[in-house]
């Protein structure tokens, strides 16, 4: 059935039953692949999405569940200051391997930054519970690093 | 980077272009261009493929898979060293699915830079001194007088420069010289730099087309209900429900050969994923598995353990290692378990297929193009010709995705539906169907005498991986049971024997990154430490004794200084372990900790020889992903049976690392002068032993079973 939602700061209409995982709205019904279906159940993270702000695993969210809110995905995270500081890191460190998990960890670590701007690991190990094959996870804390050392000196500029 | 089909290139690269391959010769590889070039592609002999048309645009066919290690870069860095021009312009084009043609197009074994340099160095060098020899013939000068730089000729004498665009017409017209003499390792500008990876960018902005992102106009969903005990047949399914289900399309019987064995399934397909998921939540299937035994973990290992008791059915062996043992006064006498794993790559398998009645094409994240298409050729009884195999990018490969049963599967559907689909496994499907890395059972008998190894016999006893098929005897012996050990071993020790004693199971089981040198090295790089221990010398010291070669030598040495080995103190926790497999050697050495009731991973400290690192910063992220991976199936997960069927359903149950499990990683990258090895897989077997080797200097505790949990030391 016909339902209406914002994604990316537009609102779309899409046909899909409301037990419909957000995910498989964006993949499916809008074509939005950029976000990975890695486990269904949550655990995983490579679904991670930003609703109202706040990163939702986006395969155990019923489209029913999204509502009025505003959802963000990784094809628009480049507007956001902190997701475009991570996405440069994250390519100066050479972060991805394969790739497929890294959309959910920038969602995450882009909200990580946003709650605590300079993290610690233990913040980071804390707040980025996604998972991982192929062992980027310690590239992923140095770029969370730099990224956030760039944001605070850039921002440090601005107010003097 | 896009995958253009080879028709188009072959058109567009036509006419004014200077175009070649490089075709296996006699003696040396012969690189052909323009008809010469045009039969030998007919003839399906070319494989490196590269053109440079009239804008100096130049274009690369690679033949393996991106999955991870990198190869959309590596691949252009090794042919721009001799063809002078900047890597980061030369376009890829994804080759399909062609043995004929690109010879084993394999993305395993750690092959794509071993695979393909030297070819590459003189595809890259012919091509360039065609242009040098265009360029010096239209000014009139010597070629010796001119050199290539950045994509032009230049004669520095008069300062006139060409683009290599200007000069493919000419070029092409010349015969390629027979060889090209090629730049020594000093002179290299661009392979063993660090050079970034062209892919990253699109995996970073969600752009990246993974298998399970691709779509065709009109592609339909599905997904299948496989037996969940692996052997069974479909008796009868009841789709009423299933139909119910909006968007639910169709609900068919269909199959795939594994390993030669027919495996039956009921697809569910659908205008989307998610109602194809929900109608087969409604599907009702009776299966009918035969005779097959109900396998659980439990009645394996015991059948395991028990056959390591006998010598073995097949066995290698120098000197008489059972009358050395015999005669010994203290042997050691152990055994080691290691899990059956499943690969969890974090892209589950999935695959598009567009089956007609007189043709099949095939999108997905296959680690085997060349493959694919030869079964589904015999499986759906069409000519070569008329199959064609693309490769998206790989999320994770680690072996699972060389395999040919999910291909075959999708083309089913596709047959059944008559139009485009994609087969979605889910998470559950592809922890639980396998293949799986197979459990072992090792055991260790040695002795040693004045500070080195007297005798060494290892057996192991474990499903073979190579003896799968209809007809072949799942009992042959398994060439692979001292794959990983340091030959060196074998040279330095008086009486060995290492024999196998196969275990028959229905359970199918298939390469997992590093294959049998994962579990091989735990068993015997442990027992070299209880070894070392026993006869009371440092375990470097003790590996240093036996194993002489220079190259060992360098490795230890570095290791033994990065880690600070010396100036540590016996029982603070250190432990030392060194394989060699995929024709590279790899040492490291953990460090462990005190922490409540267990320890924790302080430190780990790898160093890999690799021969030439084309790309040490991609061989660095290798071995990084191998520790981890390694670490993982060393403590985290394994996959458990339980009456026939996978028990571990999703990563609930299968847990990988988290950000905080993963220890801080220090690789070094040793220089050599030695030809490439491989990079993606020889950092793995050592990890598993070194932790365990680590745990026991720390604490005394010697662990011989995998996974263990490191909160409980």
């Amino acid at each position: 059935m016909p339902t209406t939602l914002t994604v990316n700061g537009r609102r779309v209409r899409v046909d899909a039953a409301p037990d419909t995982p957000l995910l498989w709205v964006l993949r499916d019904a809008l074509g939005m692949t950029g976000t990975k279906y890695g486990c269904g159940i949550a655990q995983c993270g490579a679904c991670t999405v930003h609703l109202d702000g706040a990163p939702v695993r986006s395969c155990a969210l019923p489209l029913s569940a999204v509502g009025n809110g505003a959802v963000t995905t990784i094809e628009v995270l480049h507007q956001d200051r902190r997701g475009k500081a991570l996405q440069e890191a994250w390519i100066a460190h050479q972060v991805p391997q394969c790739g497929y998990c890294q959309s959910g960890f920038l969602m995450a670590a882009t909200d990580l930054l946003a709650r605590t701007p300079v993290p610690t690991d233990a913040d980071m190990d804390a707040a980025l519970t996604n998972l991982c094959r192929c062992g980027t996870q310690p590239r992923m804390k140095a770029a969370i690093r730099e990224a956030a050392s760039r944001l605070h000196d850039a921002a440090g500029r601005r107010e003097p | 980077m896009s995958p253009v089909s080879r028709r188009t290139f072959l058109a567009a690269a036509g006419g004014t272009a200077l175009v070649l391959g490089v075709v296996p010769g006699f003696r040396r590889l012969r690189v052909l261009t323009g008809e010469a070039a045009e039969i030998e592609r007919e003839a399906g002999r070319l494989n490196a493929f590269v053109s440079i048309d009239a804008s100096g645009k130049v274009t690369l066919v690679t033949h393996r898979a991106e999955m991870g290690q990198g190869a959309y870069s590596v691949v252009p860095q090794m042919l721009a060293e001799e063809l002078e021009v900047d890597y980061a312009t030369v376009e890829i084009v994804v080759a399909e699915g062609d043995s004929a043609r690109y010879g084993s197009q394999i993305t395993g074994g750690s092959s794509t830079v071993r695979g393909s340099l030297t070819q590459l160095l003189v595809a890259g060098a012919t091509a360039r001194d065609l242009l040098v020899r265009a360029a010096a013939q239209r000014w009139g000068v010597p070629p010796a007088e001119c050199r290539a730089e950045r994509g032009t000729v230049v004669h520095p004498a008069s300062t006139r420069r060409a683009g290599y665009g200007e000069l493919v017409a000419d070029a092409a017209r010349l015969e390629p010289a027979p060889k090209v003499p090629l730049k020594p390792r000093a002179r290299y500008t661009v392979i063993g730099k660090s050079l970034p990876r062209r892919d990253l960018p699109a995996k970073v902005n969600g752009s990246a087309v993974f298998g399970l992102d691709f779509r065709l106009p009109g592609m339909q969903f599905a997904v299948v209900e496989r037996s969940p005990r692996f052997v069974g047949r479909v008796k009868r399914f009841d789709a009423t429900a299933s139909l119910k289900v909006p968007g639910v399309t169709k609900v068919v019987k269909v199959e795939r050969d594994v390993f030669g064995h027919r495996r039956e399934g009921v697809a569910v397909v659908a205008t989307n994923t998610w109602a194809a998921i929900q109608g087969r939540r409604a599907l009702e299937v009776e299966w009918d598995d035969g005779d097959a035994p109900a396998v659980d973990t439990e009645t394996l290992y015991a059948r395991m353990r028990e056959a390591v008791r006998s010598p073995g059915n097949h066995f290698r062996s120098q000197g008489a290692a059972s009358v050395a043992l015999e005669r010994a006064t203290d042997v050691l006498d152990v055994t080691y378990e290691t899990p059956y794993q499943a690969h969890a790559c974090m892209e589950p398998l999935n695959c598009v297929a567009h089956v007609t009645a007189d043709s099949a094409e095939i999108w997905g994240p296959i680690q085997g193009p060349d493959w694919v298409r030869g079964h589904l050729a015999d499986a759906l009884g069409l000519p070569l010709e008329k199959v064609r195999v693309h490769m998206t990018f790989l999320g994770g490969g680690f072996g699972r995705k060389a395999f040919t049963d999910w291909t075959h599967e999708a083309a089913m559907v596709s047959k059944a539906v008559g139009g485009p689909v994609q087969v979605v496994w889910t998470r559950e499907d592809d922890l639980t169907q396998g293949p799986f890395r197979p459990g072992m059972v090792y055991r260790c008998r040695g002795a040693v005498a004045n500070g080195r190894v007297l005798a060494f016999e290892g057996t192991m006893a474990g499903q073979n991986m190579n003896a799968q098929e209809p007809g072949s005897d799942p009992r042959a012996f398994n060439r692979d049971v001292v794959e990983g050990i340091h030959e060196g071993w074998f040279d330095a020790i008086g009486h060995w024997r290492f024999g196998d004693a196969p275990l028959e199971a229905p359970i199918p089981v298939m390469w997992w990154r590093s294959v049998y040198s994962s579990t091989n090295a735990f068993a015997y790089e442990s027992f070299v430490d209880e070894l070392a221990a026993k006869a009371g010398v440092d375990p470097f010291t003790f590996r240093r004794r036996h194993l002489r070669d220079a190259r060992v030598t360098a490795l230890l040495d570095r290791l033994a200084q990065v880690s600070g080995w010396d100036g540590r103190a016996k029982g603070q926790g250190y432990g030392l372990a060194l394989t060699h497999c995929f024709g590279s050697s790899a040492g490291h050495v953990v460090k462990v900790r005190r922490a409540g009731s267990g320890v924790a991973i302080e430190r780990v400290w790898s160093v890999i020889d690799c021969g030439l690192a084309v790309n040490p910063d991609g061989v660095k992220a290798q071995v990084e992903g191998s520790v981890v991976m390694a670490l993982a199936a060393a403590c985290t997960h394994e996959m458990t049976f339980a009456g026939g069927v996978a028990a571990k359903r999703n990563f609930d149950a299968y847990r990988l690392p988290l950000l905080r499990d993963v220890p801080p990683i220090e690789v070094h990258v040793l220089e050599s002068e030695h030809p490439p090895g491989g990079a993606g897989e020889p950092g793995l077997p050592g990890v598993a032993p070194a932790l365990c080797n680590a745990i026991a200097d720390l604490a005394g505790t010697r662990i011989r079973r995998l996974p263990f949990d490191l909160a409980r030391i």
